[in-house]
């Protein structure tokens, strides 16, 4: 049970605020019109960002001070989720040992059978250059099964792949996290990735992020902030 | 975002940069108090510095605004090769252009038995217009590829409008290039006047007397010869104002200069004299060209005669150039962010006399500082090349931070880790590039050294001024030859450690 307790964070103008529980093993989409603060969400919970009050919880324990990978979470950016210059038994190996020294043996196959289940078999000797978009991603993926954490944050990781390939994406994020039972936390500035994927759906607007409501339902008769966003 | 990475090293290298600079500055300010006013020599070389700065920045500006609209508007086979030669006086050893300047413009140089043959009289280059000559040669090109770049900056869209338009020439100049030489022109000739401020070697190759004696020579001949240690202190704290109140002008009025990325396209034009650009650019080239290749053309029956004292010189040189190259890149590294490279500009501020005067003040107490040359020699070139590394490196080590410093925490890589898959790596290009220019530079100078060296203890560039001093100029073109090979291989072979192999 991820949970933000009267968790605030402010920059400048900017501000957001957050109070609510997250159940595990549940898939969330975080909607809203861009600048109202979906990614900064995702960074208080990853920890790439210090809120100013409030406090994140993790099975009723405090994590708010934790540095990023002490946390319960499993992170995949919008771009740079893999360093371009090593080979993907070295971008994966390094979820496993980071301070970046040999791998035994089992972390090895550990690492294969991470890139067989997305799809990458045989393909561990390659660099990211060597693969497409959606190759890319699938590494990334692995990396995230190997993290083996319970909640996997995703901010936007596939905006920059076709519809068709995106959706097949979040067919495989969707198989990765109920093998985990891992609680999915979804940026995405669609609608439709909303719909299609996330059984629930907390929307970031004016300065605030509402508790998760069905996405269904959301949808079907959406209050004004999102109604505006979506342009309804 | 939170700065991921161990502030330690950081801290380290600034006290270390800041207390290499400013300690020698202090012990010279403070071997200097109550001393008494600047005599009639030292005035005398106060204004033959300002002199020859400014006509030298003058005329490499003035000259260089012909040579690089040429470049800008021209295309031609050779126009990237001619390009690249702007780029090669910066690692050129200054000796090495001097004595391929004297065989140029010398006594018996080429230019000389030209004017002889027509019955000209004979010019000569010691002196004023010595100086004047080899700053002109350092500068001129510098000077091309800061206006090319400017140049280059303005939209091909404009000319196209111009064209159009059927502006005539004068207009197009007027409402085109004029106002960007309004912006650019002061900011390189503040940068030319700087560095020519600090002049040493091309004085003292050239100059001397005095009537042309700047005062970064004066400090030399201070403590050299006249063992006057107040005086040289005096005259660093003169050299320390002069450069400090014209580093901060030229600050101010910064051209933004980098390292020339993206200088190899012409902009297409409809305007100009080709006969006229072809002829500045064939002067410009030959200017250039031709004391190089006398260099190599004198140098090559000279390498016979390198005797046993060069080439322990040239050990010493290639020692000196590799730890100081080892110690500035292990400075650059965790300085290089924004607040690093303020502290690393300390370096080009001062003189690299006035900080081996300083370091020179340091060490008498406890050492004979003639048995510390080389190692001074090693700090002093890694401090004065470090503005430079820190220039090319910082807005690479910035985009690595960028791109993957949240990769790197999420996955809770180790500091080393970070080290050495990640930041190393992705800065190789940088990183030989910035060393093979730290190397060139050390390699080639002389400055500090010739404060320190006894006759045991040259580096080649020294013992090439010693080869001239004593007139054997033939072992001094082959020694030349030699620093120009070693200057330039080193170079080269560091930049390409960073291109081979690389990928994406």
């Amino acid at each position: 049970m991820l949970t933000l307790e009267a968790l605030r964070y402010q920059t400048g103008d900017f501000s957001i605020g957050a109070d609510f529980t997250l159940p595990q093993g549940r898939r969330v989409a975080i909607v809203g019109p861009s600048g109202a603060g979906k990614s900064t969400l995702l960074d208080l919970v990853a920890g790439f960002l210090a809120p100013v009050s409030g406090r994140v919880l993790w099975q009723g324990q405090d994590i708010t001070a934790a540095p990023p990978n002490k946390r319960p979470v499993a992170m995949l950016f919008q771009e740079n989720n893999l360093f371009p210059h090593l080979d993907l038994l070295r971008n994966l190996g390094l979820a496993l040992r980071p301070d970046g020294g040999r791998l035994r043996q089992a972390e090895r196959d550990a690492i294969e059978t991470a890139l067989a289940r997305v799809g990458l078999d045989g393909m561990s000797g390659r660099k990211p250059g060597a693969l497409s978009g959606g190759q890319q991603s699938r590494a990334a993926l692995a990396r995230v099964l190997l993290q083996a954490r319970p909640v996997i944050a995703l901010d936007e990781p596939f905006a920059a792949l076709g519809p068709a390939l995106k959706s097949e994406m979040l067919a495989l994020v969707r198989d990765v996290a109920q093998e985990l039972g891992a609680l999915v936390l979804l940026v995405s500035h669609d609608p439709g990735d909303a719909l299609g994927f996330a059984q629930e759906t907390v929307l970031v607007a004016e300065g605030a992020a509402q508790p998760p409501m069905d996405t269904q339902h959301l949808f079907a008769d959406p209050p004004d902030a999102l109604r505006a966003y979506l342009g309804r | 975002m939170t700065i991921w990475q161990g502030r330690g090293p950081a801290v380290v290298a600034g006290l270390a940069v800041a207390g290499l600079t400013l300690g020698p500055v202090a012990a010279v300010l403070w071997r200097a108090e109550g001393l008494g006013a600047p005599g009639p020599a030292d005035w005398l070389a106060v204004r033959f510095t300002l002199m020859q700065a400014l006509l030298s920045a003058g005329l490499s500006v003035l000259l260089a605004i012909p040579v690089a609209r040429a470049l800008a508007r021209r295309r031609f086979r050779g126009r990237g090769a001619l390009v690249a030669l702007m780029g090669a006086p910066f690692i050129l050893p200054v000796i090495v252009a001097v004595l391929g300047l004297l065989s140029v413009f010398g006594r018996s140089g080429v230019l000389n038995d030209g004017l002889g043959l027509l019955g000209l009289p004979s010019v000569k280059i010691y002196g004023l217009q010595g100086v004047l000559v080899a700053h002109v040669f350092y500068n001129l090109p510098l000077a091309v590829r800061l206006l090319l770049q400017a140049w280059l900056a303005i939209p091909s869209e404009r000319f196209r409008l111009a064209a159009s338009l059927g502006l005539t020439p004068m207009a197009m100049f007027r409402t085109l290039e004029w106002p960007m030489l309004l912006r650019i022109v002061p900011g390189a000739f503040a940068v030319i006047f700087v560095i020519c401020l600090s002049s040493f070697a091309v004085a003292l190759a050239l100059g001397g007397g005095p009537r042309a004696t700047t005062v970064e020579l004066a400090i030399y001949q201070a403590v050299r010869f006249d063992f006057d240690l107040g005086r040289a202190a005096l005259l660093s704290v003169i050299q320390l104002v002069l450069a400090l109140c014209a580093g901060l002008v030229a600050l101010k009025l910064g051209t933004g200069a980098g390292f020339g990325a993206g200088l190899d396209r012409a902009q297409q034009r409809w305007d100009g004299s080709a006969v006229l650009d072809a002829a500045w650019l064939a002067l410009a080239a030959l200017f250039l060209m031709l004391p190089l290749g006398m260099v190599v053309l004198k140098g090559l029956p000279g390498l016979a005669l390198l005797g046993a004292g060069t080439w322990q010189a040239a050990g010493n040189s290639i020692a000196v150039a590799l730890a100081s190259t080892v110690l500035c890149i292990g400075w650059a590294l965790p300085l290089a962010t924004r607040r690093g490279e303020m502290i690393g500009i300390l370096g080009i501020a001062l003189s690299p006399l006035v900080l081996g005067t300083g370091l020179f003040l340091i060490v008498r107490p406890f050492v004979n500082p003639l048995s510390v040359a080389l190692p001074v020699t090693v700090l002093v070139n890694a401090l004065v090349s470090l503005p430079f590394a820190l220039r090319i490196l910082r807005p690479e080590a910035e985009a690595v931070r960028h791109d993957y410093a949240r990769l790197s925490q999420a996955l809770g890589l180790t500091p080393l880790a970070w080290l050495r898959l990640v930041l190393l790596p992705r800065l190789r290009r940088p990183l030989g590039f910035a060393a093979g220019l730290t190397a060139a530079l050390s390699m080639g100078d002389l400055g500090v050294i010739a404060l320190f060296a006894d006759p045991d203890r040259a580096t080649l560039p020294l013992q090439v001024y010693r080869l001239m001093g004593a007139y054997r100029m033939e072992a001094a073109s082959g020694a030349a030859l030699l620093l120009l090979v070693l200057s330039f291989g080193a170079f080269w072979i560091f930049d390409r450690g960073g291109r081979v192999n690389v990928d994406a």
